[in-house]
Parts: structure tokens; C-alpha cells; sequence
């Protein structure tokens, strides 16, 4: 047993901790979401040559060597500045697609633009009716000669607006729902009859709708097997939420030290508020909340490599915690900072959207309880 | 002890249910109250109320009001709720009106109360400062008497919808030397007068319904001090009780229960409507479970007032119950629109990188909206803390 990180990693996070400090600050972030790209490409250069976003691929496939607690070391770094740049639709997920289930030949193409940052990857799974389930496809991609024909429309693509490619889930076969038959495939998104519209998220980021109409795909385009991807995209999905964890834990520590530090600040009946034992309470229970958190973050990033059903477990559990704490967190965090909590112009507030956005992502906390349960 | 309408209470349902079918603006039809409306939809049904004479309901018959028994005057909310009509807004109705009416003068009556129940004149309500929030007797605007004027400066904020505003109430320190509570004055102004700047701020749903409100050197004819001067904190008290009693929002709850369930029937979850999962429907009886409750505990409040008991601390049950059960609804609104949760919709009403039409089902545009903009009710109103230090003092005795 050992909690301790790597001098590596500890020298990752203060990298990205001044990173996140100097580059990053609250009105650089307000204006880099507001504006018409809505990110910073030049972070997103910087993250490269820092090997930031080579960190989680093994050193035979042209990354560092890293893992999932380097991938969770960088999220938690990420949550605190609520960064925006893709790093779970790009490293996570499509670099999990490809490590786990992607040929030679789709690795050597793919990879290399992935860790130098020239390639840009948005993860295209929900859909309109889905709700969390991702064999409730009604995207299709027919057999058509040796390659596909994909046709659908793919609801609320995180990242999809700054991408170069999207990863698709689609029904190569069975019907609405079942477990076999479904399909994962990479594909450029300038490819002919893809259109998308694209908007800002309530949390600061960008998504678009994704629509496919008769875009023809290569067999090539197909990762891993035909009609067998749900295992693979549970897989991925799973590391995506240990980071996608990971940010919420740092977006929670960094919302309760401002609340307490606001507590210290705020004067009332002539006190600081933070002196009042039921507002004491409170953000007592946030801290117990958050550090609980973080502790089932550590477990579902360790059981990562686990037998598939420690892995879910461990998954299902942390997406169940830190999502309730982060909606107590959020919540009491705007609380107790009274009306300047509802605010645009104070952080807290953003930081409570992030924190409510969580919830919604890759299944809320009902739907990972119901996962818990059905392991047993 | 009986729950059921009599004969005469259901004669009385039927004649407002029809009068609202026939005389609500079609235009805001099951619109609810949405804060990038122009002014004119605010006051809309106000103004048709008015002529009608049940603007006021709940004031006194000799100056407007319409003599319901609190009974009446539920059935009238429920009715609203159920068509979700856009309601007077409670700055004239329901705050400085019945200030005025108890407290003013003959000719400030005369003046102000015609225009509230007509749904011409616009209040705003100048309390909160940046330094005085839960603490409001800290405030430090002051009112400096000049010759038959007082000299207004100082900064209140949180004033909501100040933008449209005609008149406001201000509390003001007239005695500097007193303690705190007892130099306060209440102070009608005219917010045309030189010296009233209203500047917008923006809040976390992207919308703009509160102002910070600037007064510098402004010159008010002390005629607009209502009641006594210092006495300011007596009336400010008399008022909050009553922005309580109306703040349980028990109709509107219901109206949002009954679209909840709309929507999480429209849902599916693995194939089925999510209204049929346990998890999700045993969250939307216990939401109903607690309205309930509160429902049946304003009742007895309003019975209490019928019996000639004025709104007491209880008030502050309804204010905590109501507001954490309007929070818990768009939180549950949200949970059910799953994804489409996400796509910003610009907030009540925007600025900037907002979305020209909606993404996703229409009932999905405004629940993150709607969920962060309801974070301020447990906030105003005197906070959900401040609320239970009322009932730990007042009803405890601690």
C-alpha cells in the first residue's frame, strides 16, 4: 500500500499548478470563454510541449509512459482553474480507444497528433433518447462494401466545436439497446455530410449537436471489433470518470477554500461569518465531504486495471460520492457566500455550475447507484 | 376540522377560474415569470386586475382590496398558478403598500396607493447594502435632514428589477448616534430624482434582474418619510414578515411538480418514461410529500390571520420549507432533462454567447437556468440562517 506520488508526478502537478496560476487566472478564462473560439489553443500547445498530453500513452506508442493517476494528477490540477481544454475527450477517451482497442496502424496515425497536440478529438456517445446508456443507439453505420455508412445525430458533444476528429458510437447491428451489435469508429470531422451545430455549455465550455448524414467510412475507421465495442466503451468511459473525478475533486477543494476564506472576510453583526458555529458546521461538512471524495477518486483510479467488476464498482462508487458531494459542496458554497454566490462576477458561482454539470456526465448519481447494485 | 371547499368557495373557484380564462393576455400565456420580459408584460395582468378591483386582495377593502377570507385568497393563487399567469409583483402589492397603508399619512395614501393598485406605478425595494446583507440594521446610507429636503447618500444592491422601476423604498440612518436599529428611516423616492443611478448586475444564470442602486446627494421632500423618523426599523420588520408569507410559492410549486412529472414522462430511461423509475419517482413524492406538509401548515398560518392573528415568526417556516422546496424542484427538473441540461440557453435574459434557438426538447432550455437563479431564494428575503434565527428567538425563546 502506498499513497505517495512519483517525484515525477509531484513535479507534473506544480507544473500545472503554476501553470493553472500564472496563465490561467480568472479574467484570462473569462475572456478566453467569451470569445469566438471559446478556448485557448495556445494552452493547449503549451500542454504538448510540457508532455502533458503524452503523459497516460506508453513510451512504444511515442508518449511518457504515464498512467491513470498521472491522468488523475493533471485533472484534479485542471478542476481548480476550470480549465476548459479537452484533455478527457482527447487523452482520455480517444487515447483510451486507441491504446485499448486500436490497431497499429490506427496508433501510428493517431497518436502522434494526440501528444503533439495538432489533433484535437471530441467523443460523439450521447444521443438525444441514450440517457446515460451507450447501447441506446438509434446512430446506425451499415456495412457498405468493405466500409461503413454512418447516419445519426449525436447530442451535446463536449469539445466537439475545437476538434479535428470525433470518435462515433454506432448500431452495426441488433436492435435499440442490446448489448451486442454496437460499434466504435474514429473519423475526421470534415468528412463529407457531417454538419454540426455548435454552442457554449451553462459551465463555460463548448458542445455541439453532431448531425451524420451518409458519411462514408473507411474499414479502417472501425476500432476494435465489429458489433463488440460496448466492453471497449465501457472501459473507456470508466477511466474517463475516474478523471473526469479527478477535476471535480479539484474543483471542489478550490471552492471550499474559497468559501472559507470569504467566511473570514465577510463581516456581519460585526464578525467575520466564519465565526458563526453553524456556518462552522457546514463547511466542516464539506471539507469531510470533500476528502471522502477524493478518497473513492483514488480508489476508482487504482481499480482501473482491476477485474472488470472491482473496476465498475469502483467507478459506479466515485461517480456516486463525489457527485452528491459536489452537489453539497456547490450548493453551500454559493450559500454562505450570500448573494454575492449567485453572481457572474465572483468565481464561486462558476465553480458551482462545473460542480452541477458533473453530475450529468457519463450517468448521474441514480444511474451509477443502479450500477452498484447490479454487481452485487 | 374540514379540508373541503363549501358550495360558496367552489362558486367562487369556478367565477375566478373563468375570469382568468377569459381576461389573461393570451400573448403570456403559461408563461410564469420570466425576467427579460418588457415592462408592459409584467404589469399586464396587474393592470387588468386592477380594473377589476383584485390587485390587492389581501389589503384592507377601503383601499383596494377585495375582502376574500384567506380561503378565497388561496383558491385565487391556486387558480393563478394553475394557469401560470404573470403575477403583480410583490415590490407595491405586497411590501410598501401595506407599509403605506398602516403606517403613512393621508396624503401619502393618496398619493401611492392608487398607482399600486392600478399597476401604473413601479416600486423597487432599497434595503441590502454591500456591507449590510443578513446584518441589515449595519446599513450606512444616510438621510440628512436639509431644510424641508433630506440629502440621500449611500449604495443599496440587490435591487431587484430596479431597472424599470418609478419609485422605491430606501432605509436610511437618519441618527447616526443611535443604535443601530433605532436611527433608521423609511423613505419614499422618486428614482427620476438627480442623483439615482441604477446599474445592472449580472448573475450566474447569465441574466439581469438585480441592480446596485447609487444614490448621491439625492434630495428628497422629507414628506415622503413614512411614519416617524428613526422609527424606519419597526415598519422595515412589519414588511419582511409580510414578504414571508407570501414567499412559500405553494401554488407554483405544485403547477412545477405537475410539469416535473410532464417531462420525466416525456424522458425515457432504458426504454421506458422515467417518471416509471423508482429512484426518480420516489424523489418526486417526496418533493410532493413536503409540499404537502407546507401546503396544510400555510393554511393553518392564513387561518390564524383570519382569526385576527397578524404573520408571526412562523412566517419563517413557510419562507424556509417554500424556498428549499422550489430549489429541490429545478433541481429535479434538471436531473430529468439529463444531457440537454447542458446547452447554455442564455439566462432570463442575456448578453453575449447565447444560443439562437433552442437545443433539445423545448422544456430542457431553461432548467440549469432556472436551477442556478433559484439559488438565490434561500439567499433574499433574509436568508434561510437568518430565518431560523428568528425561530430559535422568537418561537424557542433562545
Amino acid at each position: 500500500m502506498d499513497f505517495n506520488f512519483t517525484e515525477e508526478q509531484d513535479m507534473v502537478r506544480a507544473g500545472l499548478s503554476r501553470l493553472v496560476r500564472e496563465q490561467y487566472d480568472w479574467e484570462t478564462r473569462r475572456k478566453a470563454i467569451a470569445s469566438s473560439a471559446g478556448w485557448r489553443p495556445e494552452v493547449w500547445a503549451q500542454l504538448a510541449e510540457l508532455g502533458i498530453l503524452g503523459m497516460p500513452f506508453s513510451e512504444a506508442d511515442g508518449g511518457f509512459g504515464g498512467g491513470a493517476v498521472d491522468a488523475m494528477v493533471i485533472m484534479q490540477e485542471f478542476g481548480k482553474g476550470l480549465v476548459v481544454e479537452p484533455f478527457i475527450p482527447t487523452v482520455v477517451c480517444a487515447g483510451g480507444f486507441l491504446k485499448h482497442g486500436g490497431t497499429a496502424a490506427q496508433k501510428e496515425e493517431h497518436i502522434g497528433g494526440i501528444v503533439a497536440g495538432s489533433a484535437v478529438f471530441a467523443f460523439a456517445y450521447a444521443e438525444p433518447r441514450g440517457r446515460f446508456d451507450y447501447a441506446d443507439l438509434e446512430t446506425t453505420a451499415a456495412k457498405d462494401g468493405a466500409g461503413y455508412v454512418l447516419n445519426g445525430h449525436k447530442a451535446v458533444v463536449i469539445g466537439a466545436p475545437w476538434a479535428s476528429h470525433l470518435i462515433v458510437t454506432a448500431r452495426t447491428g441488433g436492435a435499440r439497446r442490446d448489448r451486442d451489435g454496437v460499434s466504435v469508429f474514429v473519423v475526421a470531422k470534415d468528412a463529407a455530410g457531417i454538419t454540426t451545430r455548435d454552442y457554449v455549455t451553462v459551465d463555460g465550455r463548448r458542445a455541439s449537436e453532431v448531425y451524420f448524414e451518409n458519411v462514408a467510412l473507411p474499414a479502417d475507421a472501425l476500432i476494435g471489433e465489429e458489433g463488440a465495442g460496448l466492453a471497449l466503451i465501457e472501459l473507456v468511459t470508466d477511466e474517463a470518470i475516474a478523471a473526469l473525478c479527478a477535476e471535480a475533486c479539484g474543483a471542489m477543494k478550490v471552492a471550499h477554500a474559497m468559501t472559507v476564506e470569504y467566511s473570514r472576510q465577510r463581516k456581519q453583526f460585526g464578525v467575520p461569518i466564519g465565526s458563526f458555529q453553524v456556518l462552522q458546521h457546514r463547511m466542516v461538512d464539506m471539507y469531510t465531504a470533500y476528502e471522502q471524495a477524493l478518497s473513492l477518486t483514488y480508489l476508482a483510479t487504482l481499480r482501473l486495471g482491476s477485474d472488470e467488476r472491482a473496476r465498475k464498482q469502483a467507478v459506479s462508487a466515485a461517480k456516486v460520492g463525489v457527485g452528491q458531494a459536489a452537489r453539497l459542496i456547490g450548493q453551500e458554497a454559493v450559500q454562505i457566500h450570500g448573494g454575492n454566490g449567485v453572481t457572474d462576477e465572483y468565481a464561486i458561482g462558476h465553480f458551482f455550475k462545473r460542480l452541477t454539470i458533473f453530475d450529468s456526465e457519463f450517468g448521474n448519481v441514480d444511474h451509477h447507484l443502479k450500477r452498484h447494485v447490479s454487481l452485487g | 376540522m374540514n379540508l373541503e371547499f363549501t358550495a360558496e368557495e367552489q362558486a367562487f373557484r369556478d367565477e375566478v377560474r373563468a375570469f382568468i380564462a377569459e381576461n389573461y393576455p393570451k400573448h403570456l400565456a403559461d408563461f410564469g415569470m420570466r425576467e427579460d420580459m418588457e415592462r408592459e408584460d409584467f404589469l399586464a395582468w396587474h393592470k387588468i386586475l386592477g380594473k377589476k378591483g383584485w390587485s390587492v386582495p389581501a389589503w384592507p377593502t377601503e383601499y383596494g382590496g377585495t375582502g376574500w377570507t384567506p380561503t378565497q385568497r388561496y383558491i385565487w393563487s391556486e387558480e393563478n398558478a394553475r394557469a401560470s399567469t404573470v403575477m403583480p409583483l410583490p415590490f407595491g402589492v405586497s411590501m410598501v403598500g401595506p407599509v403605506i397603508y398602516t403606517f403613512g399619512n393621508a396624503e401619502q395614501k393618496a398619493k401611492h396607493l392608487p398607482g399600486i393598485v392600478s399597476g401604473d406605478v413601479w416600486w423597487c425595494q432599497g434595503y441590502s447594502e454591500p456591507g449590510a446583507g443578513s446584518d441589515l440594521a449595519s446599513l450606512k446610507t444616510t438621510a440628512v435632514r436639509d431644510g424641508d429636503h433630506y440629502i440621500i447618500n449611500g449604495q443599496k444592491t440587490w435591487t431587484t428589477l430596479a431597472q424599470h422601476a418609478d419609485w422605491g423604498f430606501f432605509l436610511c440612518r437618519t441618527d447616526p448616534t443611535a443604535k443601530q436599529q433605532e436611527g433608521i428611516s423609511f423613505i419614499l423616492v422618486d428614482m427620476k430624482t438627480p442623483g439615482v443611478e441604477v446599474k445592472p448586475i449580472k448573475l450566474l444564470d447569465g441574466g439581469y434582474e438585480v441592480n446596485e442602486t447609487w444614490l448621491t446627494d439625492v434630495r428628497v421632500p422629507v414628506e415622503n418619510l413614512v411614519g416617524q423618523e428613526n422609527k424606519g426599523w419597526t415598519y422595515a420588520k412589519f414588511l419582511l414578515a409580510h414578504e414571508r408569507s407570501g414567499i412559500a410559492g405553494v401554488a407554483r410549486s405544485k403547477r412545477g411538480i405537475e410539469k416535473l412529472r410532464e417531462i420525466a414522462a416525456n424522458e425515457s430511461l432504458d426504454g421506458a418514461p422515467l417518471i416509471k423509475d423508482f429512484d426518480f419517482a420516489k424523489k418526486v413524492s417526496q418533493l410532493e410529500i413536503d409540499l404537502a406538509a407546507l401546503e396544510i401548515t400555510e393554511l393553518r398560518t392564513l387561518a390564524g390571520e383570519q382569526a385576527g392573528k397578524g404573520p408571526g415568526p412562523e412566517s419563517s417556516i413557510l419562507k424556509i420549507k417554500g424556498t428549499e422546496i422550489q430549489q429541490r424542484l429545478t433541481e429535479l427538473t434538471l436531473e430529468a432533462v439529463g444531457t440537454y441540461g447542458a446547452p447554455y440557453m442564455g439566462g432570463v435574459s442575456n448578453d453575449n454567447g447565447s444560443n439562437e434557438f433552442p437545443v433539445g426538447p423545448d422544456y430542457a432550455t431553461h432548467a440549469a437556468a432556472t436551477y442556478f437563479n433559484m439559488r438565490k431564494t434561500s439567499i433574499y428575503g433574509g436568508s434561510n440562517e437568518i430565518q431560523r434565527n428568528i425561530i430559535t428567538k422568537m418561537i424557542l425563546g433562545l
